[in-house]
């Protein structure tokens, strides 16, 4: 009855509980092959196949920024949209409420586990660019290109996060896809936003991988010109108001 | 199992003060006061929707009371530690299916203090052999033992069972009750929720019968059960009250003027005697003691579960 004094070392709960994530992830092929595979395979076919005419590199350069944006967005997305809705209907996320286990523990895992397969989509894409795109960039334009679509993926998980607490399991899967597919479409992630009508323009500027393009493009100098605080803006805002949503969902989801 | 009786001189683990809580129009849990004292072994039972996941939950502070309190270990149930010194296990559909044994019993340790060594927990819980199974490939109840494992594997001082063996077969249902006695040998505080008045019977020192959200009979399991096992005999009958009292295992006699009513103890031996010292009784009914209903439902939940269990 005395153990209360002691305290369980923070970093241990952290680490396995980002391990299990991991495992949880990498053991369901179901869930990683779309999420790398659709970003690269679109990227071969639109990105590289499509443009043989060759602009020397400039195509294949815009499109790694934008399919590396849709890239980053899927196992944001879906490792917290649906992953999260279905442990909370299984009653695996009571259990874990119930627990002295840290909230933030199982956030911290969920992101790191999505910041890992951003990363790994991202340099899918610099490989295929690079090697058969004629994709030339400065060294720094690599890694602050990674960088950026890397930590880009944030927002999305809050978004996710939101999502998951507050849909049911069985229709989470239909609606994150119905939010994510035509929000990459109308941001320009797959149609250059410089092709699209006017008001689809000023639309795009209300969605948070708009943004991200933007910043992306913005690296390899081919972005529409606005401002970089402007973009950081939005995708901040997005962050801090999904979180909030989030954390009164966790706290509801008690009350259901 | 009788020193529980004397709760004045244990430590109090929970405090429950008039609790309530109500959804939409239907009042789940009603003005229920409890106190749970260290070493015992608590039963909540009654039928399904009669409150006892919503009781449990209260007093896991995962649901908010309308009213009232509850204190575990003196401090409001989400604290901290509060829940270092608790373990749960809920009725929960599935856990990850591709995390293994030994790897959920390691992630739930890390959150305790001073955690129960895996291979223990893993010898303690009947899982030998079972460490590198991943959760999808186990057994019904050996799923059931591992939710059980993660709520005793953090070494807490109280632990909650919400309908611990649900779906488990009689052998399995026994084994299970053998962990948990042998888990409270070691002096841990348990409150369980049940159908079963066996389960309750087998495992706890005080049991609680909840009926629409209001405790309906409290006791030790035998009070309980001879309390529900009493009978109440409505009938026309030439005899009079006094002669009605006469008879075998009447405890009470009343006479509402058109008809007499008899409360039995044992109401098959009763019914016997009256049917032979009385040739004219008429409009004779039997009926429960108020506990008749929630006694109805458990068993036809009883039966129920046996039938799928023979099903399947």
């Amino acid at each position: 009855m005395t153990q209360s004094v002691a305290s369980p070392s923070i970093i241990r709960i952290y680490w396995l509980e980002t391990l299990t994530e991991i495992r949880k992830v990498t053991r369901v092929m179901g869930f990683l092959l779309p999420t790398l595979l659709f970003p690269w395979m679109f990227y071969i076919f639109f990105g590289l196949i499509f443009n043989r005419g060759g602009m020397s590199g400039q195509l294949p350069t815009y499109m790694m920024a934008t399919y590396g944006t849709f890239g980053i967005i899927a196992p944001a997305l879906f490792s917290f949209g649906v992953g999260v809705a279905i442990e909370k209907g299984q009653g695996w996320m009571d259990l874990k409420q119930a627990s002295p286990m840290p909230p933030m523990a199982y956030v911290w895992a969920r992101v790191v586990c999505c910041l890992i397969f951003s990363l790994i989509v991202v340099l899918g894409l610099f490989i295929l660019g690079a090697l058969f795109g004629e994709v030339r960039l400065f060294t720094s334009q690599w890694l602050l290109l990674a960088l950026v679509l890397v930590l880009c993926s944030l927002p999305f998980c809050a978004i996710g996060l939101a999502m998951g607490l507050f849909l049911k399991p069985q229709a989470a899967p239909a609606v994150v896809n119905l939010v994510y597919l035509p929000m990459a479409f109308l941001s320009g992630l797959w149609v250059p936003i410089m092709l699209f009508p006017d008001l689809l323009q000023t639309v795009a500027l209300f969605l948070p991988p708009y943004h991200v393009a933007q910043l992306a493009l913005k690296v390899v100098d081919m972005d529409v010109g606005q401002f970089v605080w402007m973009h950081l803006g939005v995708l901040f805002a997005v962050t801090v108001v999904f979180m909030a949503l989030a954390l009164k969902a966790y706290n509801t989801v008690r009350n259901t | 199992m009788t020193q529980s009786n004397k709760p004045s001189s244990r430590t109090l683990i929970a405090e429950v003060d008039q609790v309530s809580r109500r959804y939409a129009d239907v009042v789940a849990v009603d003005q229920v006061s409890l106190n749970i004292v260290q070493g015992e072994v608590l039963a909540i039972l009654g039928p399904n929707g009669a409150g006892k996941t919503t009781l449990i939950n209260l007093m896991l502070g995962r649901l908010k009371a309308d009213a009232g309190s509850v204190l575990l270990f003196g401090q409001p149930p989400r604290s901290l530690a509060a829940r270092r010194r608790t373990g749960t296990m809920l009725q929960v559909g599935s856990v990850p299916g591709t995390i293994r044994v030994r790897e959920h019993i390691e992630l739930f340790s890390s959150y305790y203090p001073d955690p129960m060594p895996l291979d223990e927990v893993i010898e303690v819980c009947g899982l030998q052999g079972l460490g590198d199974r991943a959760f999808d490939a186990l057994s019904g109840g050996q799923q059931q033992r591992l939710l059980f494992a993660l709520s005793i594997c953090g070494q807490p001082d109280l632990v909650f069972l919400d309908e611990p063996t649900v779906g488990m077969d009689v052998d399995a249902r026994r084994r299970f009750w053998s962990v948990i006695r042998e888990r409270v040998s070691q002096g841990i505080t348990v409150v369980l929720t049940t159908h079963y008045l066996e389960e309750a019977d087998a495992l706890a020192d005080r049991v609680i019968m909840l009926k629409q959200g209001q405790i309906a009979a409290e006791g030790t399991p035998d009070d309980i059960k001879s309390v529900a096992a009493g009978k109440i005999i409505r009938c026309r009958s030439t005899l009079d009250a006094a002669a009605l009292g006469a008879l075998p295992h009447v405890i009470l006699v009343r006479d509402s003027g058109h008809r007499q009513e008899l409360h039995s103890s044992e109401v098959e031996a009763t019914l016997r005697a009256l049917l032979e010292a009385d040739q004219t009784v008429s409009d004779l009914t039997v009926s429960g003691v108020g506990l008749e209903d929630v006694f109805l439902n458990l068993t036809s939940e009883q039966s129920a579960t046996t039938e799928q269990e023979i099903a399947s």
